[in-house]
């Protein structure tokens, strides 16, 4: 979904806030970090249901809230949509269930931040792009949790990297499924997404899905597709 | 969802919000689905054990060992790994170079990706609309702010971290420390200079 989170290239948020150098501003954003964490270990939900969990806050919510707002707001949704906490124990503070799942020990925490969540996953198809192509960006308009951002959609870029399969991250949020995707480091030139104003860098790299990419040809033959359209 | 506390305001005072993180840490204690001491270790990690100083040491050693930079711009996982760091959101790491041509700056426009293994959390600017708005479009201008000018000449990539792939910045070692040893030239390497939004110098 392109979300008030979909910020790349937007204007008006005014200088970058220098002053704020810490991770956690306020005490009760350690709590938030470390519940968002503890509670992610309990295996109800994956970290791209988790992203989309923030992504979903009204745009009003999530562009005055805080960073650590966001997360609060993101656990409170996952917690209730998967039945660990009910609405009325949230408002309440008060348990009345008992919970179906039970906390990682200290020990097993240790265990998973140290190990991670590696994404890489063999190929179940051979790659459709090679380090070199062209390639443009899908100019689609999902409504769930995706990695694209609305700024490069409809751009050519060259692919600079090929990093193997991955979860595919829209597919893992919809569903919870591991669908390996390959992904490509796609590089684009600064005034193809800026034009000639404005703009002043020279390139803005991406790690892009397959699935989110069209060949030069298959962006093409859809531009003549359209032609003479009214 | 539109009993949830968070609609009904916006931009909720501290008291408020304390008050509500308060409430949902002793639900979810008392219904065991977090404990304590996990929520205790879990901050201390990130504030005291996984920082900056792990991306230091991995930049230090590149400074000084030209077989180990090959190997942290060919496979970063592995060249930082063999330096003891990895684990949660440092799965697949990329290491990308600044030169005297080409100037490389890392953002996540749509959330926080960072490499927290050798950076730790990021700050709180990182993830705030400014600079992922700014920081695709607009780099020179944020660099600026940072007090960075870069030569007109100087080619600048930014890197969003939209995938699981995360980013780390070699920085460009300072004029003058040919003397210095890996420890010494570990101290200059900020945490800004690996997201790309510092230049260093040995401060002579």
């Amino acid at each position: 979904m392109n979300g008030a989170h979909d910020l790349g290239g937007k204007h008006g948020y005014g200088p970058v806030d220098q002053s704020q150098q810490q991770n956690f501003v306020h005490e009760w954003e350690e709590k938030v970090f470390a519940m968002t964490l503890a509670c992610g270990m309990l295996g109800q939900w994956n970290l791209d249901q988790s992203r989309f969990s923030r992504e979903r806050a009204d745009p009003v919510e999530y562009l005055a809230g805080s960073y650590y707002e966001h997360w609060l707001h993101g656990l409170e949704i996952l917690l209730v949509e998967h039945g660990l906490i009910t609405e009325q124990e949230l408002r309440t503070g008060i348990a009345e269930q008992p919970a179906s799942v039970s906390a990682a020990t200290p020990a097993r925490v240790d265990e998973i931040l140290n190990s991670g969540g590696p994404t890489e996953l063999p190929d179940n198809a051979p790659a459709l792009f090679a380090v070199g192509d062209t390639v443009v960006v899908k100019p689609d308009n999902p409504t769930l949790h995706t990695r694209a951002p609305a700024y490069v959609k409809g751009k050519a870029g060259r692919i600079v990297a090929h990093y193997g399969s991955h979860i595919y991250a829209d597919e893992h949020a919809a569903s919870g499924e591991k669908q390996p995707q390959h992904l490509y480091c796609v590089q684009f030139a600064a005034d193809t997404l800026w034009g000639d104003s404005g703009c002043t860098g020279s390139s803005v790299h991406l790690d892009l899905f397959e699935p989110y990419l069209l060949s030069l040809q298959q962006h093409i033959a859809l531009l003549q597709n359209h032609d003479g359209v009214d | 969802m539109g009993n949830l506390p968070s609609d009904h305001h916006h931009h909720a005072p501290a008291s408020e919000i304390e008050e509500r993180v308060k409430k949902l840490e002793a639900l979810l204690i008392e219904k065991k689905l977090v404990d304590p001491q996990s929520l205790d270790k879990l901050v201390d990690t990130y504030e005291h054990r996984v920082g900056p100083k792990n991306g230091a040491a991995v930049v230090a050693r590149a400074w000084v060992d030209d077989d180990f930079r090959q190997a942290l711009l060919s496979d970063a996982t592995s060249a930082i790994a063999s330096l003891g760091y990895g684990g949660r959101q440092g799965e697949h790491m990329v290491c990308v170079e600044n030169t005297r041509d080409t100037h490389n700056m890392v953002v996540c426009t749509l959330c926080s990706c960072y490499p927290w293994p050798v950076l730790g959390l990021p700050p709180a600017w990182y993830k705030a609309s400014s600079y992922r708005a700014r920081a695709v479009s607009e780099p020179r201008d944020v660099l600026k702010e940072f007090g960075v000018e870069l030569p007109a000449q100087v080619e600048i990539k930014v890197w969003d971290s939209t995938a699981e792939i995360r980013y780390l910045v070699l920085p460009m070692r300072p004029v003058g420390t040919e003397g210095y040893t890996e420890e010494q030239l570990a101290e200059l390497v900020t945490r800004d200079s690996m997201i790309g939004v510092d230049v260093l110098s040995a401060g002579l």
